[in-house]
């Protein structure tokens, strides 16, 4: 590519790559190439200085000791040892991994069924879209406000289990309350987002599969399990993939809800609320230990990355015929989500 | 006629015949699933037009109060809100166009160009999606602080300014709607790759455009991790962080907290609202299409 770029290059070598593709007509010989070149470069570039430099950047800082101001000291995999000697980072393993499972299970089965409610629906189809997605494109940390009070002690989740004669939860100072909220904050901010991925899956199966199944007879259930639900898989599969790269990386609800009752943010009583993202930003932002965040952060990318290969094979399944998604149409999936 | 038959053969697919039953009890679920999910920002004006104590009170006040605007004024007064929200403005609005500008420029010449390293080059952008952002939060922070944009909006919007998706999917859509045609023709009436690229690409890629233009600015819009720990200057802030330390600082001021967290929310909100009918469209269609 530099060659290219570079005026003062070897010409003849240009010019025969050029009439091999047969196109040495072409104005302007190899300068050509300059234009295409420069439009996709910006990427490339800024890839390079912000992506490439900082993920080779945090592998050397996790063989260091360093608090970001003074002389780092080189420490070799110390750090890796320490994190998988810590207990507070393993239990904010073992809390994401429940609040993923609790939220991510009822999520995609409700997202499952409400796309079939709207499949069968004609009317009003657009406003039922909005409404439904309207959750997802809310700011979090506005969201997390208000539902951090819907579940305070005296909030509006415990005002209705006091009217209707039960006892109040508490929701945000017990083990399983706290990975409930955080739960329920997430299923209600992607269920509608995972429902309308699900309804343009369903949108997508020709009509006559179904006219073929009435013909032989099928009833419903047969219909679901023989027609729809293979047709559906590629679709299922980005789902549970997007909702574990999301899930395994949750910060803003733990992060924001018990930020203003414990300043060092430490997920609430008991830690319950405690993500491997929250512990990361707490140890390198808050206490300045940045090789230790540098070493979280590999380990978490060990972990979405052993998570999400586990559920690529779980729900693409065991037989071979099916048409499996390749990864350039998995990959832009994912990408439907991650913007950045 | 036509449409009672659409009903009847797609409400046979999983959850019965069409009978009228169903389809009253399908409606009213899907009703049901839209209260639950337009409620929260129902009980955030609630407990935006309120006072603290309405808040818990038992029973609580289920209609909004007369308060909104106090609260609202209470809010410019507290924070710098307009310095915050403008902040967040510039950031989206300056980092959509820069993706927009970039992306399209490379999916142009990814769609209809052949040059060296293209195979290369085009494979290295799907590797890249592979890289979760937080696994380089520690180093990135540390990139920016040598190139001394901690704190400055350059940091939140020069590293996000052309990502993988959108050329990814920008050339997708250029291989489809964009006709050879069209470019030779402009190449017969002399037009280079630039000016083909303005005059004649960028027309047609407008609804492709429009759709990565609200999916970024949305992003951008509501990213909190990154401007949390890159904005070292307490003064200098996005609208979420000034939202998250309004809600530290005066937890117990919820009346305050709630009127910040809905003039948050509102501006975004009209803007896919403006948007919704070609963001959702696309958005289906770029899930299946594959």
């Amino acid at each position: 590519m530099a060659t290219v770029l570079d005026p003062t290059g070897a010409p003849a070598a240009d010019e025969r790559r050029a009439s091999r593709r047969g196109r040495s007509t072409a104005p302007g010989g190899r300068r050509r190439h300059v234009p295409p070149l420069l439009a996709v470069s910006p990427f490339y570039v800024l890839f390079a200085v912000f992506g490439t430099f900082p993920v080779l950047y945090s592998l050397y800082l996790s063989f260091q000791d360093w608090d970001g101001i003074g002389d780092m000291r080189f420490v070799g995999l110390k750090q890796y040892g320490w994190l998988l000697q810590d207990s507070v980072f393993w239990h904010s393993v073992l809390n994401t991994f429940q609040i993923w499972f609790l939220s991510t299970v009822p999520m995609l089965f409700l997202a499952l069924v409400l796309a079939f409610l709207l499949h069968s629906q004609v009317r009003f189809t657009g406003a039922y879209r909005v409404a439904y997605f309207i959750p997802n494109v809310t700011s979090m940390v506005a969201m997390t406000i208000v539902f951090g009070s819907v579940f305070a002690q005296a909030g509006l989740a415990n005002s209705v289990l006091r009217a209707v004669g039960l006892d109040g939860v508490g929701w945000l100072s017990s083990e399983w309350g706290i990975k409930s909220s955080v739960a329920i904050m997430i299923i209600w901010r992607w269920v509608g987002y995972n429902a309308l991925i699900f309804l343009a899956g369903l949108q997508a199966i020709p009509t006559e599969h179904f006219e073929a199944a009435r013909v032989d007879g099928a009833n419903s259930r047969q219909t679901l399990f023989r027609v729809v639900a293979p047709q559906l898989r590629p679709v299922i599969l980005f789902a549970a993939v997007t909702s574990t790269i999301n899930g395994l990386q949750i910060f803003t609800e733990s992060q924001v809800l018990f930020q203003s009752t414990d300043i060092g943010s430490t997920g609430g009583p008991g830690q319950e609320g405690m993500t491997i993202v929250l512990y990361l930003w707490q140890k390198a932002f808050k206490e300045h230990q940045f090789g230790y965040g540098a070493a979280m952060g590999w380990l978490l990318f060990a972990i979405i990355a052993i998570f999400t290969i586990i559920n690529w094979r779980l729900v693409s399944g065991s037989d071979r015929d099916d048409r499996r998604p390749g990864i350039a149409g998995l990959l832009r999936r994912k990408g439907v989500r991650d913007g950045r | 006629m036509a449409a009672d038959d659409r009903t009847t053969s797609n409400a046979g697919i999983g959850i019965g015949s069409g009978s009228r039953l169903t389809r009253i009890c399908v409606r009213a679920a899907l009703l049901l699933g839209v209260l639950i999910s337009l409620f929260p920002f129902y009980w955030l004006v609630v407990m935006a037009s309120g006072t603290t104590q309405d808040i818990y009170r038992y029973p609580p006040k289920l209609v909004p109060g007369p308060h909104l605007l106090d609260n609202m004024r209470r809010v410019l007064d507290t924070v710098d809100f307009f310095g915050s929200l403008f902040n967040t403005i510039v950031v989206a609005v300056l980092g959509t166009a820069l993706v927009l500008f970039f992306d399209s420029l490379a999916a142009f010449a990814f769609a209809k160009y052949e040059f060296p390293g293209k195979k290369f080059l085009f494979g290295m952008l799907l590797v890249t999606y592979m890289i979760p952002a937080q696994l380089s939060l520690v180093p990135q922070f540390v990139t920016m602080a040598e190139f001394g944009w901690a704190g400055s909006l350059n940091a939140l919007i020069i590293p996000s300014a052309a990502n993988a998706f959108g050329i990814f999917w920008m050339r997708q859509y250029a291989q489809n709607s964009l006709p050879d045609e069209l470019l030779d023709a402009g190449r017969i009436d002399g037009a280079g790759f630039f000016r083909l690229y303005w005059t004649v690409a960028l027309p047609l890629f407008r609804p492709a455009l429009a759709f990565l233009g609200i999916f970024t600015f949305i992003g951008l819009w509501n990213d909190y991790i990154w401007p949390l720990v890159v904005m070292i200057n307490p003064d200098k802030v996005t609208l979420q962080v000034a939202l998250a330390n309004l809600n530290v600082l005066y937890n117990s001021d919820y009346s305050l907290v709630m009127a910040g967290a809905l003039m948050s929310v509102i501006p975004l909100i009209v803007v896919f609202l403006i948007g919704a009918r070609h963001f959702l469209r696309d958005l289906a269609a770029g899930a299946t299409k594959m």
